[in-house]
């Protein structure tokens, strides 16, 4: 068995920033792995670990830098990772969720993967849309928001608790091949070793450009732009309690006092 | 090409919210662009469902009787087929988890764009939406010049629709291919985690990423029990296994609304917002004057919380744990 999984190198921007043209200055960005691929990657090594001969193989959409990202997961135990960029990638203003779905699509035609698992959303743009979207361009079934999984290899079913609003599951049987969409606490991602991080070193990663899957540059136009990026007004009119933590803890004390649901 | 189709959103025999929260919005898109706003509600008692949602500003209703709870398989078919038949610029969902769940594979099914989680539409052409990025500490404008598209709007942006409708309500045949229905929802389980009911509570100590470890969840714990309130959390601190789910606020948790929530190294995340902006006063303990948190703080104290809260816990005769 073969599970994919895509990850993406995410940006985060720190408390105090300032914005460039249509995004945040490169300054204030710090580069991590998606926190929801994060337990893609557990999900997918703990199946792993757990069966006979399953591959896991991960694919990400980014420059050099996002290596460090894929060696992470490399050192957590996926055996191979593939990373897809060349020039018009580089200089493509935005990769609308289509563009993303179609490359991943090609990526899982050349590597015949029994299962894909994504994280549901990425930290910096929260589309949250291109495992269902992958799902449809590539005819697998899909479960978006999976905060449970038990696998039925042989049944050729994959039984999901699906993470509704209001604290809630939906259980749903899926038909593999499959996309899933992994929420976080769908299990307890491990810390890389030392031993993984020296191992990590040795592992595949394949640089791939877009012609290698046959495509070109006229899978990233889009009609889709973005225009604007600005710090939304603030909307706070809270008061703020100034002083040292003793004099702030005995203002809000007073408060709480005040408003009579506190005795003491 | 000016009309705008949304599908309203039911769980286990009611409408859920956001339902009416889609005839708001499409009917402004709709205005703004001079067309009709058709609302189609899909699966359960389609009858009594579409009588609900005759509310104002929605011109036609589609009943489509097609089993009982949402499927995203026969959603994906249904929705394809009512955009034949109304042919509209934008097909407008929730961005819930059931809409994140076929919003994208109508979008590719289509050949269309998709832009999720929209804050704002404004009507004009080519549409923009507004949308946030970076944990809501900016927001973007997105412009798509497409003639069609798929909008998810996120959930409390725009106010749910009220007022008696006058729309015009049609039962629509649906052709669902059943071998193209690969996956079956077998039921539905509620979160565990032992009997307290943190939305019974009149005050909630509320805690977040900002505790940093395990161990240091006693020291909010210690606070609930000065304070003779509850104890609840954001959803990281429930991921880590750190609370269990039945204290978790937010729309994956609890809904609350307590008299006084006390949010403690807590961002504010929308998703954690959704959870607890309704209750009476808000109060927030964080180091960061800039979190989002602060906007809907009734009171903040912009420090750290292991320097204010061993000092509120001493206030109300306690003794800090750490």
């Amino acid at each position: 068995m073969k599970i994919l999984v895509t990850v993406k190198e995410v940006a985060e921007a720190e408390d105090d920033f300032e914005i460039d043209g249509l995004d945040i200055d490169e300054r204030y960005l710090e580069y991590d792995l998606n926190e929801w691929d994060d337990y893609a990657v557990e999900e997918a090594v703990s199946i792993a670990e757990e069966g006979d001969d399953v591959e896991v193989v991960s694919v990400t959409v980014g420059p050099e830098r996002a290596e460090e990202t894929v060696r992470m997961a490399l050192a957590k135990g996926v055996d191979r990772a593939i990373r897809v960029w060349d020039d018009d990638l580089a200089t493509a203003e935005m990769l609308d969720v289509g563009a993303k779905a179609d490359i991943l699509a090609a990526v899982v035609e050349e590597e015949d993967p029994d299962l894909v698992f994504t994280g549901v959303q990425a930290n910096d743009d929260a589309f949250g849309a291109t495992g269902v979207a992958l799902a449809e361009t590539i005819g697998f079934e899909w479960a978006a928001v999976v905060n449970r999984l038990d696998l039925d290899v042989e049944g050729g079913v994959a039984s999901v608790h699906r993470e509704l609003e209001g604290g809630v599951d939906e259980l749903t049987d899926v038909e593999t091949p499959a996309v899933l969409t992994i929420q976080t606490g769908i299990n307890e991602p491990r810390y890389a070793s030392l031993r993984g991080i020296r191992q990590a070193q040795r592992k595949p990663l394949d640089v791939k450009e877009l012609g290698d899957y046959g495509l070109d540059s006229s899978v990233l136009e889009t009609p889709v732009s973005r225009t604007a990026m600005y710090v939304p007004e603030t909307e706070s009119d809270a008061t703020v309690f100034e002083g040292d933590a003793e004099e702030t803890a005995g203002q809000l004390a007073d408060l709480l006092r005040d408003k009579g649901v506190v005795e003491g | 090409m000016t009309d705008v189709l949304a599908i309203a959103e039911h769980r286990r025999g009611s409408l859920r919210d956001v339902s009416f929260e889609l005839v708001t919005a499409g009917r402004e898109l709709a205005d703004a662009r001079g067309g009709d706003l058709h609302l189609a509600v899909v699966g359960g008692d389609v009858d009594a469902f579409a009588e609900e949602l005759n509310v104002e500003g929605v011109d036609t209703i589609y009943t489509v009787d097609e089993g009982e709870e949402f499927n995203h398989d026969v959603y994906v078919q249904v929705a394809q087929q009512l955009i034949e038949e109304v042919e509209p610029s934008t097909l407008l969902l929730p961005n819930s988890v059931n809409g994140l769940d076929y919003a994208p594979a109508v979008a590719e099914r289509l050949g269309v764009p998709i832009v999720t989680d929209a804050i704002g539409v404004a009507g004009d052409d080519p549409l923009e939406v507004t949308r946030e990025m970076y944990g809501s500490k900016v927001e973007t404008t997105i412009e798509v010049d497409a003639p069609e598209l798929v909008v998810t709007i996120r959930s409390t942006e725009w106010d749910g629709a009220e007022g008696e409708g006058s729309a015009d309500v049609q039962s629509f045949e649906a052709d669902v291919d059943e071998s193209q229905v690969r996956s079956t929802v077998t039921g539905f389980e509620e979160a565990g985690g032992g009997d307290v009911d943190i939305a019974d509570a009149d005050v909630l100590v509320s805690v977040g990423r900002g505790i940093d470890e395990e161990e240091n969840i006693v020291l909010v714990e210690k606070l609930a029990e000065a304070l003779d309130a509850t104890l609840s959390s954001s959803r990281p601190i429930v991921d880590n296994g750190w609370l269990p789910k039945n204290r978790q606020v937010g729309q994956s948790g609890k809904v609350v609304t307590p008299k006084v929530y006390i949010a403690i190294g807590i961002s504010g995340a929308v998703q954690h917002v959704a959870g607890m902006k309704g209750s009476e006063t808000i109060v927030a303990i964080n180091t960061d004057p800039n979190a989002p948190i602060n906007d809907l703080a009734d009171y903040a104290i912009h420090d750290d919380l292991f320097d204010v809260v061993p000092a509120l816990i001493e206030e109300f005769g306690g003794e800090s744990p750490l």
